[in-house]
């Protein structure tokens, strides 16, 4: 956030200042200087999330897609062969009760079990409501697929 | 079932023809591998596909008819094409089709033989992706790191899909060996039919005008003869060392530095001396206030003086020798870093070669020590050690060895802070001499593992080390079929550099922080180089 950001540049140019009023170097000024654009360059490439998207396409896979501040998009696939289901999990995080919505993976060796949960949306972090309206949309296609794949 | 079609993206702009390729019937997928145009002699395709089915063992087959319409009035080429699915009989049939300046495609995929029993038309739905065939080609996918509990043939079980589609383009490559300017029976449309792709090798043997084009053809060639990417990287990494290590060697013997670091070092090592002097000096005085025994104290203290007396003298016989090792030594540098830095680790455990008999001197009377007073302690307490059953026995003294077990026992625990003192100070002097050596021989492993070559090539060919695939939804059209562009996801560095590292052949101390504190409590000698599972003293 911005304020977090203007505390961090302030705090690491108070601090040089004060190394250059005892030192008289001026290269402490352009290090710092330096640093603080290097640290916004590498926040916005490798922390900053702009916008996550989730894709899915029947009978073909469930598609998770991360893009950064910088443009930077990373993506992940999963194949509907092995996707198990959708939930809303609950979750207890120290004094409140958290929502996030995750795939569940089959398992190859066990039938009925689960290899791998995947949660989704864990930077945007969306709230109940609407975790429902995308639970909803996306039981629709899993339903209609189960459907189409049991019948040969 | 969705019938997914995969398309490669040049043969989206090629003439009106069959379609050939494979079908996937489990995932319910028709790859398209390339388009035989007009005019074709149906026996002719038949046996072309016959001997591509031999060579590469992918089932090639003639999956549908691909129709691109750039005049309005083409009416009978529809007829026509459809009178094709008469004589190559393939179950379903696919129909793609193209307007002429339009981006929506329109397909079809018709069943001649629907069962009785099932009452869904004989029409399908059907979805298109896609797909750049030379970057699939001649890309490897890296599936995830499979569950530790899961056998190998599990792992090829669960690939399937996507991973199919890959296996298909990579074993159909006798498909693409001829372009559109070779006189065959057959007119092929796929990625190569602009020409087939030169060797690089054979361009840069061509322009060979220069030593310098030679050297980069000669490198080139070696390095994609080596079979498997581990002999490209064990290459690259010899090549680097060795270009590294002739970069030292310039440097070190132009303005005659190997002269003035011969006559630094001896200086050097009598500055280390006289430091360990004045260090003892002040040991054998109230060292951070701590009251020692005075006498102990006087003679470790002179014992150890003595022995940097000899170092010192030592060093001074080298000194006229110096400089013609040194330049022998700087000779090596020829081979390569890794050895440079080996032959550095080794010189300053020879320099520091007093500071490691101190340690075990040291170590061994602290743990003689300890040891003797474990034992007393148990006499003081009625209790023996029994070395046949490895476990504590009581036991019933006499008084007169009662009474020397105490006064032994109180002279060793008075003595104790003097010998520990000692044993602190040389043990911190080791541990730094061999931390120095550990992160000169971590360095040396850095750069004997590394695999830049999968690293250049991820670098500068993305799609040939694959992660997996990202789909992006092309323009949508409602009652047209989906349009998908399936592109190859990078596999990410970090992945890289676990997947290809090499094994490095340094030796890594396989003791637990626990095991080494244990060790230094009890006055153990500490052996940085000695593995787990060699033989102990």
């Amino acid at each position: 956030s911005l304020r977090s950001l203007t505390a961090v540049t302030c705090t690491v140019w108070l601090a040089a200042y004060g190394l250059f009023t005892l030192c008289e170097n001026s290269m402490i000024l352009s290090a710092a200087i330096f640093i603080t654009l290097l640290g916004l360059l590498g926040y916005l490439h490798f922390v900053k999330i702009d916008q996550e998207t989730l894709l899915i396409i029947d009978s073909l896979g469930i598609q998770m897609t991360s893009s950064y501040a910088s443009g930077k998009e990373s993506t992940t696939f999963i194949e509907m062969g092995k996707v198990k289901d959708l939930v809303i999990n609950e979750a207890i995080y120290m004094q409140k009760v958290i929502y996030y919505l995750c795939i569940l993976l089959k398992d190859p060796v066990e039938p009925h079990g689960i290899s791998q949960v995947v949660p989704v949306f864990q930077s945007a972090k969306p709230r109940l409501d609407c975790l429902i309206e995308v639970y909803r949309s996306c039981q629709e296609i899993l339903a209609h697929q189960k459907a189409t794949s049991a019948s040969p | 079932m969705v019938l997914k079609a995969f398309f490669p993206t040049c043969c989206a702009s090629a003439d009106s023809g069959l379609l050939v390729g494979r079908w996937v019937p489990e995932q319910s997928s028709a790859v398209v591998l390339a388009v035989v145009h007009f005019p074709f002699i149906p026996i002719q395709v038949k046996e072309l596909l016959a001997q591509v089915q031999q060579a590469s063992r992918v089932g090639v087959a003639v999956l549908g008819t691909w129709c691109h319409r750039r005049q309005e009035s083409e009416e009978s080429l529809g007829h026509f094409l459809e009178g094709l699915g008469a004589i190559f009989s393939h179950e379903p049939w696919l129909q793609l089709c193209r307007e002429r300046g339009s981006k929506f495609w329109s397909c079809k995929a018709t069943h001649r033989q629907v069962p009785a029993s099932l009452g869904a038309p004989g029409q399908d739905q059907v979805m298109l992706i896609f797909y750049d065939q030379r970057k699939v080609l001649l890309s490897q996918l890296h599936p995830p790191a499979a569950l530790p509990d899961h056998q190998a043939g599990d792992a090829t079980a669960s690939a399937g899909g996507l991973a199919a589609v890959f296996d298909t383009v990579a074993r159909s490559e006798v498909l693409f060996r001829s372009d559109q300017f070779d006189e065959g029976p057959v007119r092929l449309s796929h990625w190569q039919s602009e020409g087939v792709e030169a060797s690089i090798l054979v361009e840069l043997a061509k322009q060979a005008s220069g030593p310098i084009c030679l050297l980069l053809a000669c490198l080139l060639s070696l390095i994609s003869a080596a079979s498997t990417s581990r002999k490209a990287n064990m290459l690259v990494s010899v090549f680097l060392d060795v270009a590294l290590g002739l970069a030292l060697l310039s440097w070190l013997h132009g303005k005659d530095r190997i002269g003035q670091l011969a006559d630094a070092l001896v200086p050097v090592a009598d500055h280390v001396a006289e430091e360990l002097q004045h260090l003892l000096q002040w040991l054998m005085g109230a060292p951070a206030g701590l009251k020692m025994n005075r006498a102990l104290d006087q003679v470790l203290g002179r014992f150890f003086l003595y022995h940097i007396h000899l170092w010192i003298s030592y060093i001074h016989l080298m000194s006229p020798f110096i400089e013609r090792i040194l330049w022998h030594l700087g000779l090596s540098a020829c081979l390569g870093l890794t050895v440079a830095l080996s032959i550095l680790s080794d010189i300053i455990a020879l320099l520091t070669f007093h500071i490691y008999c101190f340690y075990v001197y040291g170590a061994r009377l602290y743990c003689m020590k300890i040891c003797g007073l474990s034992s007393l302690w148990r006499l003081f307490r009625g209790k023996k050690w029994n070395v046949l059953r490895q476990r504590v026995d009581s036991c019933s003294y006499d008084l007169d060895q009662l009474f020397i077990g105490t006064l032994l026992f109180t002279i060793l625990v008075f003595l104790l802070p003097t010998t520990a003192l000692y044993y602190l100070v040389f043990t911190l002097l080791r541990l730094l001499v061999v931390t120095v050596q550990g992160l000169i021989h971590l360095l040396v492993d850095l750069v004997n593992s590394l695999p830049l070559y999968s690293l250049g090539l991820r670098l500068c060919r993305p799609y040939r080390l694959a992660a997996g695939v990202k789909f992006r939804v092309l323009e949508h059209e409602a009652g047209r079929p989906l349009r998908l562009l399936m592109q190859i996801n990078p596999l990410p560095y970090s992945r890289v550099v676990h997947t290809y590292r090499l094994p490095s052949c340094g030796c890594h101390p396989k003791h637990s922080w626990g095991s080494l504190c244990r060790k230094l409590f009890f006055g153990e000698l500490i052996y940085p180089w000695r593995q787990r599972g060699d033989k102990q003293d």
